[in-house]
């Protein structure tokens, strides 16, 4: 039990690539609403299935301030009521004396309805008109379940990859594929107006020029293997500091199935997006590497099944286990494990670590901590 | 259970990734600890029950240490028999993201500050401060208690017998809101107000429908005096009450212990107070991890806690990098790096938490971040532990919230003990690395002791130490506390080719010269009376070029003369190489020839 405990925190949970997989979709309303489905009903990705409408922007003034009187005096002058309609600069309240020769207004801040007024303080809370908000299904497939008023589940049979780092939200499209091998880098040129709406698999390296273009035609996302750091950046406009991401309007969602720099995607992910390429896919870039753990993902609907579902990830370190080796000085590279030892090794570092040995697939053999690797299973 | 009958102790602490178990054993009369064990932590899917961790912990307890803790139906055997069960078992907890509170106040600088206070001390995150003085717009106020669903509210604002109206105000924005908690959907929101007593009524009749109100004193009674006790005692309360029992398995583990669950940051907080009023000195510590760095100190028997929500070594890495910006990494790192390259480098670990550096200029690398991380962190710490602001001073008839009573409690050259603690610090494989670190981020002045927490059990000795102080008093100093030793280090920018320090000790004259750093060996456990002669114009406590006797201990560094001025005096980037390799070969921080090899 200790070792496959200590086995199980060893290393990296392994990001999904999947060729078929049954997958369930929470979509929730921010408040409750309607829904505009019922279970078994087979929706599209773009289709709206549920809707509701969120309070409006809130505006406060103090009534009893403007005025100039005690919170308790401001009731007689009200010219409006709670629950009343109001206009951006309209007089809320008037006060007069010495027969209207003194007079005072407190106006509106806003448009929209007088909430409430506070006798205690004389403060006054316009509530501006309630925002629409409408829900796409997001994957194309058949409602599972409904919470009704709350949430809906969508159940899909597909294809899934998910990437280690997205920026933007969720996006739709063709599935274009630009680069020929997981380890080509593409050229701006690659990229022409027959590819607005579509997402596009740019191989290994996204660099500026790339994404400038892609803007530009109006790709709908970019999958790619790395970018430098200081590219994300700049199209972020800002460093990014924690992974927590997917609320970002950048015009266009980037999903980056390694890292930062210039890193080949996996082969298998690249396999797996070429072989649908053509295919509608939905994406989204969100990602939080936090507690909570939500990696961005690329989702392709499976016209056909062949119940043959891809297998969870076993999550078990064995001799002759494919993996990939996720830090410095091996970053990137593949290969076999040939032994784990049981005991802790020192390492370079000078620190005492579980490891393992492994043949590289360039031939070489090497010792790297447990922790630096991400299993291959399939 | 009386303390005296009290022999094997079992404590836990449930992180946000492992749950730490520790077996304590009374052995002739002396606490010590026995052995530890650990497992992930298990609030989050699949699992959703904290107990799965902590049985896996405890059972690691068990095969190390060949004692039975847990019974067939996997509970805990207490009081303790022959080779089975424990005689307490005691837990603090940060999973599922700790204790998430927001906090409202009148003035930003002034009540809402004394809040903030209030909530980290009793171990929350603030998420967010609101005040009328924040710069938000109403609705931006009322969006922002409707996204972030803390887990609770601290109300704060106005005086005792001062103005009612503000405070109402700012509550009926809360009323407006109708914030949810983060746990628990169809809870309310638990609710401390802690404002003008006058307000209480008017309070109770806004929120009486919106949140589950709870009353205690005013944490700022007037403007010259700060009463954070009971605000933070209700915080725990209220942390007990309903975000732990929301916390998937938490009703077991709040069944199972002997003591209250504290949140592991109040715990630590506790721990740190007790040590510095029982030997009467000024402490400061870290823990630095992968998303968050806590800081805690008393000075002058004033405690503050500070957590830099996103300072951190792994998951917030790349905020390290953002905020300190690339040039301030660099220049820790010895060999020549190509920054793009560096930046890449860094963020990979963020997308990567868990992995480890291998090399040892990996090594350097994350040893240059955590001490700029360090370094922001103490910064954060020192504008937020200060005097009060807005204090009335005689003779002054208006008070200036901007100037008044700013200076910070922190001051370095009283300092007495700096304890590091997280990965970065307590497992760097070697522990001059930790002391190197710490002098350079936080650049202790005159004579300050260094230790680091060996396995960070400071969270469970600190709920420990509610039950039992002393068999915690006793576990801190002999198994928790790793001795490093002492910084001797004069204030001021020392003259080039001058001595910036001459340490008189037994018949040894050691003088170090400016800009140099020289270790001397003194082993744990050894004391010395010693004399500092700062060079000219610099200070070692007594003043400019005054000098000093104290006493100074060793530890498994030894002491670290420091001549590299306060504040540190860094290289020309030209000289930045063989500067770093001086000092770092001194320290004997890195394995052979290794320094300036990126291999």
């Amino acid at each position: 039990m200790a070792e496959a405990r200590a086995a199980g925190t060893a290393y990296t949970p392994t990001l999904l690539i999947a060729a078929e997989t049954t997958i369930q979709r929470e979509r929730r309303l921010p408040l409750s609403g309607e829904l505009h489905v019922a279970v078994g009903d087979s929706v599209a990705a773009e289709q709206v299935v549920a809707a509701t409408a969120l309070p409006g922007r809130v505006s406060a003034v103090n009534l009893a301030r403007e005025l100039n009187l005690p919170p308790g005096e401001v009731e007689r002058w009200l010219l409006k009521r709670p629950g009343d309609t109001v206009e951006y600069n309209e007089p809320l309240a008037e006060y007069k004396a010495f027969f209207g020769f003194f007079r005072s207004q407190a106006l509106s801040p806003a448009s929209g309805t007088l909430e409430a007024i506070s006798v205690v303080t004389g403060q006054a809370l316009i509530r501006g008109e309630s925002i629409p908000v409408e829900l796409k299904a997001y994957v194309s497939g058949t409602v599972a379940e409904v919470q009704e008023g709350e949430a809906l589940t969508i159940e899909c049979t597909c294809a899934l990859v998910q990437g280690i780092l997205g920026v933007g939200g969720e996006a739709y499209g063709q599935l274009a594929m630009l680069a020929h091998r997981p380890e080509e880098t593409i050229l701006p040129t690659a990229l022409t107006p027959e590819h607005g709406g579509k997402i596009v698999v740019a191989g290994a390296h996204l660099d500026w020029a790339v994404l400038e273009r892609a803007r530009e035609v109006g790709v709908s996302a970019v999958v790619a293997g790395a970018m430098r750091a200081s590219d994300l950046d700049r199209l972020l406009g800002a460093p990014l500091g924690v992974a927590i991401t997917g609320h970002e309007d950048l015009g266009l969602t980037v999903v980056l199935t390694e890292g930062f720099g210039e890193i080949p995607m996996a082969g298998e992910t690249f396999d797996l997006l070429n072989a649908h390429a053509g295919q509608e896919a939905s994406l989204n870039g969100a990602t939080q590497i936090r507690a909570g753990v939500l990696r961005p993902e690329v989702i392709v609907p499976l016209r056909e099944k062949t119940g043959r579902e891809t297998p969870p990830p076993s999550g078990r370190l064995e001799v002759g286990s494919r993996v990939r080796v996720v830090r410095e000085p091996y970053f990137g590279e593949l290969g076999t494990v040939t032994a784990l030892p049981p005991q802790p090794q020192v390492i370079p570092t000078e620190a005492t670590v579980r490891v393992l040995q492994a043949k590289l697939d360039n031939g070489e053999e090497v010792t790297v901590p447990r922790a630096n690797v991400e299993l291959i299973e399939r | 259970m009386n303390p005296e009958d009290i022999r094997l102790i079992l404590a836990t602490d449930c992180g946000s990734t492992t749950t730490k178990a520790i077996l304590i054993e009374r052995v002739g009369g002396e606490f010590r600890l026995r052995l530890r064990g650990e497992a992930p932590t298990t609030v989050e899917a699949p699992y959703e029950d904290v107990i799965v961790g902590v049985r896996n912990a405890v059972t690691e307890v068990e095969e190390l240490s060949g004692r039975r803790i847990l019974d067939e139906q996997g509970n805990i055997i207490r009081p303790a028999r022959d080779a089975e069960g424990v005689d307490i078992y005691l837990s603090t907890s940060s999973a599922g993201g700790g204790l998430q509170v927001m906090v409202m106040g009148l003035v930003r600088r002034m009540t809402a500050e004394s809040a903030q206070r209030a909530a980290l001390g009793a171990g929350a995150i603030v998420m967010d401060v609101l005040s009328l003085d924040d710069g938000w717009e109403t609705y931006e106020r009322i969006q922002r208690m409707r996204q972030l669903r803390p887990d609770m509210l601290l109300i704060s604002g106005g005086v005792d017998g001062g103005e009612v109206s503000r405070v109402v105000e700012m509550v009926e924005l809360v009323g407006a809101a109708k914030p949810q908690a983060r746990l628990g959907r169809q809870f309310q929101l638990p609710c401390i107000f802690a404002g003008n007593v006058q307000a209480r009524p008017l309070v109770e009749e806004v929120l009486q429908d919106v949140a589950a109100l709870r009353i205690v004193d005013n944490l700022r009674p007037n403007m010259d005096r700060e009463n954070l006790g009971p605000s933070r005692q209700a915080i725990q309360e209220e942390f007990l009450r309903h975000v732990m029992s929301h916390a998937p398995g938490y009703d077991r583990l709040l069944a199972w212990v002997d003591a209250e669950v504290m949140p592991t940051p109040a715990a630590v907080g506790k721990l740190v107070q007790q040590v510095a009023d029982a030997h009467q000195i000024n402490v400061l510590g870290v823990d630095i991890g992968g998303a968050t760095t806590d800081v805690f100190s008393v000075f002058d028997g004033q405690f503050t806690r500070t957590v830099s929500a996103n300072l951190g070594m792994s998951y917030s890495i790349s905020n390290v990098l953002a905020e300190a910006g690339l040039d301030n990494i660099l220049r820790w790192l010895p060999e020549e790096v190509h920054p793009a390259q560096l930046s890449d480098q860094i963020r990979n670990k963020m997308l990567r938490p868990t992995t480890i550096p291998q090399s040892p200029y990996g090594l350097r690398v994350e040893q240059a971040v955590a001490r700029e991380a360090l370094r922001l962190a103490l910064e954060q710490h020192k504008a937020l532990a200060t005097g009060l602001k807005g204090m009335r001073r005689e003779r002054v008839v208006s008070f200036d919230q901007q100037h008044l009573g700013e200076a910070s409690l922190i001051d370095m050259m009283k300092l007495d003990l700096l304890i590091g603690s997280g990965g970065v610090l307590s497992h760097a494989p070697r522990r001059n690395q930790a002391a190197l670190m710490m002098i350079d981020a936080f650049e202790p002045r005159g004579v300050t002791r260094l230790a680091v927490d060996s396995i960070f059990m400071m969270p469970q000795l600190g709920v420990l130490s509610q039950v039992h102080p002393q068999a915690a008093e006793q576990v801190f100093w002999r198994d928790c506390l790793i001795p490093l030793g002492t910084c001797l280090a004069p204030a001021g920018t020392p003259r080039a080719g001058q001595a910036a320090l001459t340490l008189e000790m037994k018949e040894q004259t050691l003088p170090v010269a400016a800009g140099e750093i020289q270790l001397v060996p003194l082993a744990e456990g050894e004391k010395r009376q010693v004399t500092l002669h700062p060079g000219r114009g610099l200070d070692v406590g007594e003043g400019p070029g005054k000098s000093r006797t104290a006493e100074i201990e060793g530890g498994v560094t030894g002491l670290v003369l420091d001549g590299r001025g306060r504040p540190l005096v860094h290289p020309a980037p030209a000289d930045r190489a063989p500067t770093l390799t001086r000092w770092f070969g001194e320290m004997g921080m890195y394995p052979g020839e290794e320094v300036g090899n990126r291999g």
